[in-house]
């Protein structure tokens, strides 16, 4: 199989795969990096979704081949210490459930905050919309972006 | 060494001082009727202290986002007076301590308040006890507090770690005094879970994430037709892609190719040539399914079974009101697919699984390997969603037959996505037939509804329930007391294979009903709130299977949610708004939604959920689910649909089997009735009331009736 040269989270690996192995899989199965989670194998849910440079990227839709010297952050390197302020507004608002999906939801809620480092509801909604919840987390991860941005949110329902 | 199997030796090792270790021998709590009367006797859950102080409370339950690994503990940390920040959680896996382990029925919470308080309270009298006699001072002096017993009038204080040895050697009070609610401190509080944190940097550990030393993957070809067999297969091409290291024809329908990794194993399966033999289904069609349940429903020889009656339907006078309703197949999709690590090895199979049934797995895991059931053993996992999906022991089976074929070696078996959609077992389909009786107020006096659908427990083989289906016999409650009620099921078969889903048949009771119940409002010219409220006027304890319901706390609910989403005043030009209420798992439910029309298809803007699901644990996590269930059922609603054709399910992915997304969720409200009843359900409840307040909001903006989901067609 072909050697590729690998920067994930920083530290260069070397691996040796099949050249359409999708990155999904040799950071699951070769790195034993799980964070990055299968859900779907088509580029539909989001649950696979890391940065390549930067740039939100479905990993079970890029082959290894593929990434080249772009540098890979993964769900494992957002932080080394849970510190990101994603993970942290997370925590506070006790985004996850069953929380298969959520390494996917932070990457791409990051890859927004990037862009825009105060999104508003609008651009919340169009930033994240590609990823999938089963368990209805989605008004939680809105607050919590609010939260990583600084930003105030509503909070609505609450006990008679 | 695994929690259960320490569980089990530090059992036997606390009478020789390895510390506090209480066993529950909790009355029978009676079994869960959707796993059709399987019954199982034994203890519910364990607690143990350490000299070290660490206090561990042992969950039994499995996790799948509802919250068990936060909940459950709460309860017995707050009889036991424990230090919160302290309380550290196992998983248990499969064993023979803890009763009936089956996650489902939104009964965790319910089932094992007693046996968890009393727990607790075992715990802490002990250490009163213990402490008392070290200071030879009377208990009534000692007090326990946040991981400590405290003797004020002397100043001594001991920690639980402290006292945990010499409590171990004191007899197990039976009947400990409990707490009274007023003086929670854990329960009922906004307690973050426990298991977020890792949720947020990719350290959970799920079932699709276990590693073992040499492990290798299996994917697997299964019969694409239901019912359908391997023939015969050509493993040639697929061998030579690198990494793939066997091929194995697993039972008669499924042959595995087992690699190094995930992808080899899934290349070698494409390049695996099988020839199916497509049996008796190979013509099946959703259409003659559906032809098949109206024919049900027709023929006079099919005896109807009687879920409940009252007075007399067919004497009963008036105007009549007929409906028929129809709700499709629907799939789990759990975000996580489907998989289990086994490795068989020493005469024993050991198992890692995101499973909601550790002992069903181990048992159908023995049977299928001719193994006692004590040489199985199962690990349960963090699963990723489960709904329902994961009360079958398919995947557990699966990977312990691959692993068969591989003696030694640890071997995963993975589900891809479209194994999940077109080869799990689905929701039935149900079809409803309606029909009221109208006195000349435009009241009801009369309620008939006939389901026609096959059986779940039924067709797994599970006995019946005073001859009728046994979730059915415990599902679908009516909560009106009306004069004449008569509610029956006519049993189908269908060769497709049958699941609980969540909320199983109150999702398509409750939409039958209350979206039926929106037309009877109609026809008797009644606000749809206001027909509710009649009907619920007088204060009733309902009967229904083997559970007790009062009308008032149904009409409690609606009168808040109709408070809350302000049911009396004008909504915005375009706006419309439906509503729909419902009881299940001794929970109460009432929903509002608030939607506008683009073109003929509804955009929905806010639910207005209220529930009286008793003691509240901990109000963090039901907002969680309360918005969890609505967001399942409108997914449901608006397009979730299974369809079949020659003998293939049609949906593949989440392209064709879309869950909603964050662009579709609508403003979800959550408000629920404090009062100190035990707590009920509330992984399921709020689901079932969503679709028909969904369809009478429809209705109300365009005075076309939806009987038929999904909405979108």
């Amino acid at each position: 199989m072909p050697d590729f040269s690998l920067n994930v989270n920083g530290s260069d690996h070397k691996v040796s795969v099949a050249a359409n192995t999708p990155l999904l899989w040799v950071l699951r199965d070769t790195l034993a990096m799980t964070g990055t989670k299968f859900g779907c194998g088509a580029g539909l849910c989001g649950a696979c979704s890391v940065h390549l440079n930067g740039e939100l990227t479905r990993s079970c839709s890029v082959a290894v081949s593929e990434v080249g010297a772009r540098k890979i952050t993964t769900i494992e390197g957002l932080s080394p210490d849970r510190s990101h302020p994603l993970q942290k507004a997370w925590i506070t608002e006790d985004v996850p459930q069953c929380g298969y999906c959520q390494s996917g939801q932070i990457m791409a809620a990051a890859a927004l905050l990037m862009k825009s480092p105060a999104p508003n509801d609008e651009q919340i909604t169009a930033g994240m919309s590609r990823n999938l919840c089963r368990c209805g987390t989605y008004d939680r991860i809105r607050k919590a972006i609010h939260r990583a941005a600084g930003q105030p949110s509503s909070n609505a329902g609450g006990a008679l | 060494m695994s929690p259960v199997s320490r569980r089990e030796l530090l059992l036997g090792g606390a009478a020789a001082g390895a510390g506090l270790v209480i066993g529950i021998y909790g009355p029978r709590l009676g079994s869960l009727g959707m796993l059709g009367g399987k019954k199982e006797f034994s203890p519910n859950a364990y607690l143990h202290i350490l000299p070290d102080n660490t206090v561990t409370i042992i969950v039994a339950r499995s996790e799948m986002g509802q919250g068990v690994r936060t909940a459950l503990p709460m309860i017995l940390a707050e009889e036991l007076e424990a230090d919160w920040d302290r309380v550290k959680i196992e998983q248990a896996g499969a064993s023979t301590l803890f009763g009936d382990q089956t996650t489902g029925g939104s009964a965790s919470v319910r089932l094992t308040w007693d046996p968890m308080r009393k727990a607790g309270a075992q715990a802490r009298e002990m250490l009163l006890a213990a402490a008392a006699q070290r200071w030879s001072v009377p208990v009534a002096e000692c007090k326990a507090e946040k991981g400590s017993i405290k003797h004020e009038k002397s100043g001594r204080v001991a920690t639980y770690g402290d006292l945990a040895d010499a409590a171990g050697k004191l007899p197990i009070p039976s009947d400990p005094p409990l707490k009274k609610p007023e003086d929670y401190k854990i329960v009922g509080t906004h307690v973050l879970r426990l298991d977020t944190p890792s949720k947020t940097d990719g350290s959970a550990q799920y079932g699709i994430d276990v590693q073992r030393e040499g492990m290798k993957i299996a994917v697997l070809a299964r019969a694409p037709v239901i019912g359908g067999k391997v023939a015969s297969f050509d493993d040639a091409d697929a061998k030579k892609v690198e990494g793939v290291r066997q091929v194995s024809q697993i039972g008669d329908s499924a042959v595995a190719v087992i690699a190094d990794t995930t992808w080899a194993a899934m290349e070698g399966r494409r390049a695996l040539k099988v020839t199916w033999d497509d049996g008796p289904n190979k013509d099946l069609s959703t259409a003659a399914i559906w032809d098949g349940l109206k024919q049900s429903a027709d023929k006079k020889d099919k005896k109807a079974v009687t879920l409940y009656s009252t007075g007399d339907v067919a004497k009963a006078g008036g105007r009549t009101v007929e409906a028929t309703y129809q709700l499709p197949f629907l799939a789990h999709a759990p975000m996580e697919p489907g998989n289990t690590t086994a490795i068989v090895a020493h005469g024993g199979c050991e198992l890692w699984s995101p499973t909601q049934v550790p002992q069903d797995v181990r048992d159908s895991v023995a049977a299928a390997l001719n193994l006692p059931a004590d040489k199985v053993k199962v690990n349960v996992t963090l699963l990723g969603g489960g709904f329902g999906r994961r009360l079958e022991h398919d995947y557990g089976v699966e990977a312990a037959l691959v692993a068969q074929t591989m003696p030694g070696t640890p071997v995963k078996v993975v589900w891809t996505r479209e194994d999940d959609m077109q080869h799990s077992p689905y929701r039935p389909p149900s079809l409803h037939l309606l029909s009221a009786k109208l006195d000349g107020s435009g009241w009801p006096i009369a309620f008939h509804h006939k389901v026609v659908a096959p059986g779940i427990s039924s067709q797994k083989g599970f006995p019946l329930t005073n001859g009728i289906d046994p979730d059915i016999y415990t599902e679908g409650a009516f909560l009106y007391p009306i004069a004449n009620i008569l509610i029956e099921h006519v049993p189908t078969e269908t060769p497709v294979p049958l699941a609980w889903l969540r909320s199983v048949w109150d999702m398509q009771f409750g939409f039958a009903t209350e979206a039926f119940l929106d037309e009877v409002a109609a026809a008797g010219g009644k606000d749809p709130l206001e027909l509710r409220l009649h009907l619920l006027r007088e204060d009733k304890e309902i009967r229904f299977a083997d559970d007790h319901w009062k009308t008032a706390r149904l009409r409690g609910v609606l009168q808040l949610v109709a408070e809350k989403s302000d049911w009396h005043k004008p909504l915005p030009a375009g706006m419309y708004r439906g509503i729909a209420c419902w009881g299940c798992f001794n929970t109460y439910a009432a929903e509002v939604v608030e939607l506008t029309m683009e073109g003929d298809q509804p955009k929905v803007h806010r639910v207005v959920a209220a529930v009286d699901c008793g003691t509240v644990v901990n109000p963090n996590i039901l907002e969680q689910q309360m918005h969890s269930g609505v967001v399942f059922g409108l997914s449901a609603a608006l397009r979730g649909k299974i369809t079949i054709e020659q003998g293939r399910v049609q949906q593949a992915n989440f392209d064709d089997y879309e869950p909603l997304r964050m662009n579709e969720f609508p403003k979800v409200e959550t408000y629920w009735v404090k009062n100190t009843e035990p707590p009920s359900g509330i992984g399921e409840p709020t689901v079932p009331p969503v679709s028909p307040a969904l369809c009478n909001a429809i209705y109300s903006a365009t005075k076309k009736r939806i009987r038929i989901l999904p909405v979108q067609g």
